[in-house]
């Protein structure tokens, strides 16, 4: 019952955002919702924090990560949550560390063995490809990212494919590869329950190993609740993940074509190797007849031996896990099924001649750089707006477009965690820095930072026009007001108190009591 | 000029001009555990896998009679143990979609991950190690290696056109890190310790 005076629009609540429209734990009696106690009168809700959305991507103009990564850290229960969640896999990453007595040594072989294998590439594919082509794979070569989707779709329109069941890959998010199959009519399923999250939710994976990782239970759940008919206020994970399960295992079985990604490839045998924890893509790859995987030629690894060194140190990089629950090796097609490689470019030749740049392509796609890194912990893998997040996004990404990614390597406190726990040893913040040294040079630095730059740059080439001006700083940042320090333009304002300036430069001090002496 | 020669021409014209050798990697087994089969249970459970003693006498496959009894449809690719499903006769992957329990053998197993290699041998229907609720491997004893080294060195991996290291079930915690078994292949994986009859035809 509402009493005249409450207004029955807010039904008497301060906040009626809160007002739900049943409870089904309340104590009823003859009809009547009781309320002694504690017990409240009305059914209440507590809203869970809605989850921020990634980076405002606006064609080609440059992404603003700070932007995005500032509405991240507003939401408290998901930057908490995003930051704590990643520094235990950094914590579990060590834990397995230390109970390897030959660690950095195999981080040291694995780095060589990327190096020999990026320096001898051409002979190592071709080889590949006809140790594949023995086996009874097809091999496919894609210039880019187009050329790879018009192929795959070559491929299931020859077999009359409407349907496909892929693991995740990040060479397919690299490729735009859903979107082009939905334009071409072809339903596509992501079958990690991670990447099948973001897929739902229309939006790009925030972490190359933990795709949803941004995301709380209660997003999951208001997710499923929309698209795969879950109860909306049954938030657990368990349950989550197990309506997903039957939701998804019937696409898998009717599916058309089943495709993979690769983490590694073997020349010597003409192997391809996919690790994953679900077994999706083993099912990806083993129910359909047809199984395609999309391959970046930097992928490869001379022979068996040199495998034993990668997967050692893929999961125990990634997650702190010893190894993948799956670690599967295609040799060929089955009986009656049919295999089809296709090794894809998409500006990775062009990596491997920028002398400062071209180790980036040992990368093995772990994510402990992302895991550790204070920044992108706080901020959330979509707040790169790119395919690549985290300290390795930001020496990648500017090679695929130096505009739009000219803020990102920027978006870096430059402490070398990220080079410390790479397991094939690039030197992630020296390349981060060296990125920001040549957009400076290739003018795709933000106005503002060019300014203050050209302005610094005037200063620094003349001692006492420095000397002057720091000694006017010092005294104006003593006196200024807050809104002349703490503005837009000055990013050393933003999220911190400037320093106190000395009272003194250091060259009138050292003139004052040095002065005179030799 | 075809995509293929494009980019091989484009990787010959960028290729850094250094001087980097391949490295010779070694086994790393210096240190052994005493006993590989004691490593590889612990390992196992780590994952997330169970092993099954074995009974000290009588039928040594009782642990999976016990664990089987209540199911509807087995599928057996062992001559120790039969199942109610012949996978000889299924035609297409999907015709396994409503097997509760797969029971196979290992080609071998590795002590330092847990891990055990199923190859298409071991599977006849690779998709039954998947589309199965639940695993049970026999696993002989003398099968197990020390590391992933001396794994890699094992011709199943140039014989096989599929071989999968199964390091306990499928698993996920792709939602606030909270673990589950049983994200998309089988909730479980148990292993039990049975010696290898010699007229095992698999290994033939």
């Amino acid at each position: 019952m509402i009493s005249v005076h409450e207004p029955i629009d807010s039904g008497g609540m301060l906040h009626p955002e809160l007002r739900a429209e049943h409870d089904p734990n309340s104590i009823m009696r003859d009809g009547r919702r009781l309320d002694h106690a504690e017990g409240t009168s009305k059914p209440l809700r507590v809203l869970p924090e809605p989850q921020p959305r990634g980076a405002k991507v606006r064609g080609n103009r440059p992404v603003d990560q700070q932007e995005a990564a500032g509405r991240f850290i507003a939401a408290p229960e998901h930057e908490k949550m995003h930051d704590e969640r990643l520094w235990d896999l950094r914590q579990k990453r060590d834990r397995e560390m230390h109970g390897i007595a030959e660690w950095e040594e195999l981080r040291s072989l694995a780095s060589a063995i990327k190096e020999h294998t990026l320096t001898h590439l051409d002979k190592y594919l071709d080889q590949f490809e006809t140790n594949a082509r023995a086996n009874g794979i097809h091999v496919h070569w894609a210039r880019d990212a187009a050329e790879h989707n018009q192929i795959v779709h070559g491929i299931l329109r020859d077999h009359g494919a409407k349907s496909l069941i892929k693991s995740k890959s990040m060479l397919t998010e690299e490729c735009g590869f859903r979107a082009y199959m939905a334009s071409v009519g072809i339903e596509v399923t992501e079958t990690d329950l991670g990447e099948r999250i973001q897929q739902l939710d229309n939006e790009d994976p925030s972490h190359v190993v933990v795709p949803a990782v941004h995301k709380l239970r209660t997003d999951v759940a208001e997710l499923f609740s929309r698209t795969i008919g879950t109860d909306p206020d049954n938030t657990d994970v368990h349950y989550l993940a197990e309506a997903q399960r039957e939701a998804t295992r019937p696409l898998i079985l009717d599916a058309d074509a089943g495709m993979t990604g690769a983490n590694f490839v073997v020349a010597e045998t003409g192997t391809f190797v996919v690790c994953t924890n679900e077994g999706n893509a083993d099912l990806s790859a083993n129910v359909p007849k047809l199984h395609i995987a999309s391959i970046g030629i930097e992928k490869i690894l001379p022979r068996m031996e040199h495998l034993a060194v990668f997967i050692r140190l893929l999961s125990r990089s990634a997650l702190g896990s010893p190894m993948t629950q799956y670690t599967s090796h295609f040799r060929g097609p089955r009986d009656g099924g049919e295999m089809h490689v296709v090794l894809v470019d998409n500006g990775r030749s062009e990596r491997l001649g920028l002398e400062e740049f071209w180790t980036s392509l040992k990368c093995i796609r772990c994510g402990a750089c992302m895991n550790t890194c204070p920044v992108y912990r706080r901020g959330g893998g979509l707040s790169y707006g790119a395919t690549y997040s985290g300290p390795i996004g930001l020496i990648i990404d500017p090679t695929f477009n130096k505009r739009k990614y000219s803020n990102l390597p920027y978006a870096s406190s430059l402490n070398g965690s990220c080079t410390n726990v790479c397991p094939v040893k690039i030197n992630i913040h020296e390349q981060i820095y060296a990125w920001r040294r040549v957009l400076v040079e290739e003018h795709e630095v933000p106005l503002a930072k060019k300014v203050a730059m050209k302005a610094a740059g005037v200063l620094l080439s003349r001692p006492m026009a420095y000397r002057a001006a720091i000694a006017a700083a010092d005294t104006a940042l003593a006196h200024l007001p807050r809104f002349i320090i703490y503005n837009g333009l000055n990013a050393w304002g933003k999220h911190r108190e400037v320093p106190h300036a000395p009272k003194q430069t250091f060259h009138s001090w050292y003139h004052a009591n040095r002065g005179g002496k030799p | 000029m075809s995509s293929r020669d494009d980019i091989l021409a484009s990787i010959r014209a960028n290729l850094p001009r250094v001087d980097r050798s391949l490295p010779d990697v070694p086994l790393f087994d210096a240190d052994p555990p005493v006993s590989l089969l004691s490593a590889f249970k612990e390992n196992l459970h780590r994952m997330g896998g169970m092993f099954l003693d074995p009974p000290s006498s009588g039928d040594i496959l009782v642990p999976i009679r016990i664990i089987i009894a209540g199911a509807k449809i087995v599928c057996s690719t062992v001559p120790e143990i039969a199942g109610n499903r012949d996978i000889a006769g299924v035609d297409a992957s999907r015709d396994l979609a409503d097997v509760d329990f797969a029971i196979v053998r290992a080609s071998f197993a590795v002590a330092e991950t847990g891990s055990l290699l199923l190859t298409d041998a071991d599977l006849h229907v690779n998709a039954v190690a998947y589309l199965a609720q639940h695993l049970i491997v026999l696993l002989d004893p003398t099968d197990i290696v020390v590391n992933l080294h001396h794994a890699y060195r094992r011709p199943d991996f140039r014989d096989r056109h599929y071989a999968s290291f199964h390091s306990g079930p499928s698993a996920t915690a792709d939602i606030e890190g909270v673990l589950i078994h049983g994200a998309q292949g089988v909730r479980s994986l148990s292993v039990l310790p049975v010696a290898r009859a010699t007229d095992d035809p698999i290994t033939q």
